[in-house]
């Protein structure tokens, strides 16, 4: 599964249409979602198929149908272009000695299984008195992060809306010819 | 796309089915997996499939802008509303327990009605954001 992931993103990063690259990607996110249905993640698999899957291809789509679909071909070899390939390279080597002292996965004796999680598991359902834990921890025990969330969503679109989207009442004003003879 | 018979009666045959599905994920929450985030997500692909089929046009006639930005900041004041209805009754805000009497039944409640109001901004959010990109005049 990791394997098909890895292959997937290099075929995205190889592909020089746009269009293409958008399909592989929405493939990459249903196999994220397919990895997450391993690992017992339904809720989580549930979102990404939906939403990386579905949505962010069709917005992407949407984004291709008002843009060229074909990539410019990059320039000659640069040396600056040596610059990013070392910051992503160093990223890289920093997140994985991050990793190195990481618990092993599974182990019950991580400091994330100590904490809260046993008592959301045991009392929760007495507490909340609805058998998705899941649910009950997003929308009661950490409901002001949903709050949160939710407006973060709000706050989304009303960008889009206000980036992108005319409002009838106030049609864009179009540049009068004659302003730009004072110039 | 007004020529594709096979793809307009398909849409058809399958709006029904995806809204009811996205009522049931919305409603079953809190039993299986999904909730008020992949309702909504669920509700405007149902959505974007019409605004696909019958244009941007029509679909805008079944959910017209005025009426989906009002459901948009709606879903953030039921929410809201549901914590500031904790205050009132003496408990905390977003304390879901004071709404009933038995505080598990209060639970099931709040949950269900801050569900509710993820679900339907998140399905405004999605319905709106494609309704403006689709909406675009090409760039000639």
């Amino acid at each position: 599964m990791l394997a098909f992931l890895v292959v997937t993103a290099l075929f995205v990063v190889q592909a020089r249409n746009l269009f293409v690259s958008v399909m592989l990607m929405g493939i990459f996110s249903l196999l994220v979602a397919g990895l997450f249905v391993e690992l017992d993640a339904v809720d989580v698999a549930f979102t990404e198929a939906a939403v990386g899957a579905g949505i962010s291809t069709v917005l992407f789509l949407g984004t291709l149908a008002l843009v060229a679909a074909k990539e410019r071909p990059a320039g000659p070899w640069k040396p600056r272009m040596v610059l990013p390939f070392l910051v992503v390279g160093a990223t890289f080597a920093l997140l994985v000695y991050g990793s190195l002292d990481m618990p092993r996965y599974g182990d019950p004796n991580a400091p994330i299984h100590g904490h809260v999680a046993p008592r959301y598991l045991e009392q929760s359902e007495r507490e909340i008195g609805i058998s998705n834990v899941v649910t009950s921890v997003l929308a009661s025990y950490r409901g002001y992060d949903t709050l949160g969330e939710v407006i973060v969503v709000l706050t989304a679109a009303l960008g889009v809306m206000l980036l992108i989207g005319r409002g009838r009442r106030f049609p864009r004003p179009r540049p009068r010819p004659n302003e730009t003879d004072l110039e | 796309m007004n020529q594709h018979a096979v793809l307009r009666v398909v849409t058809k045959l399958l709006m029904p089915a995806i809204l009811l599905f996205a009522l049931y994920v919305q409603f079953h929450g809190e039993l299986g997996p999904g909730g008020g985030f992949q309702a909504g997500v669920i509700f405007g692909v149902g959505f974007v499939l019409y605004t696909l089929i019958f244009g941007v046009r029509s679909a805008r006639q079944v959910a017209p802008p005025g009426a989906l930005r009002t459901v948009l900041g709606g879903g953030v004041l039921i929410y809201a509303g549901v914590g500031v209805a904790g205050l009132l009754l003496g408990g905390n805000f977003l304390n879901y327990s004071v709404l009933s009497h038995d505080p598990v039944h209060g639970q099931e409640l709040g949950i269900q009605l801050i569900e509710l109001g993820v679900g339907t901004t998140v399905a405004a959010a999605i319905i709106s954001l494609f309704f403006i990109f689709a909406g675009q005049d090409r760039p000639e």
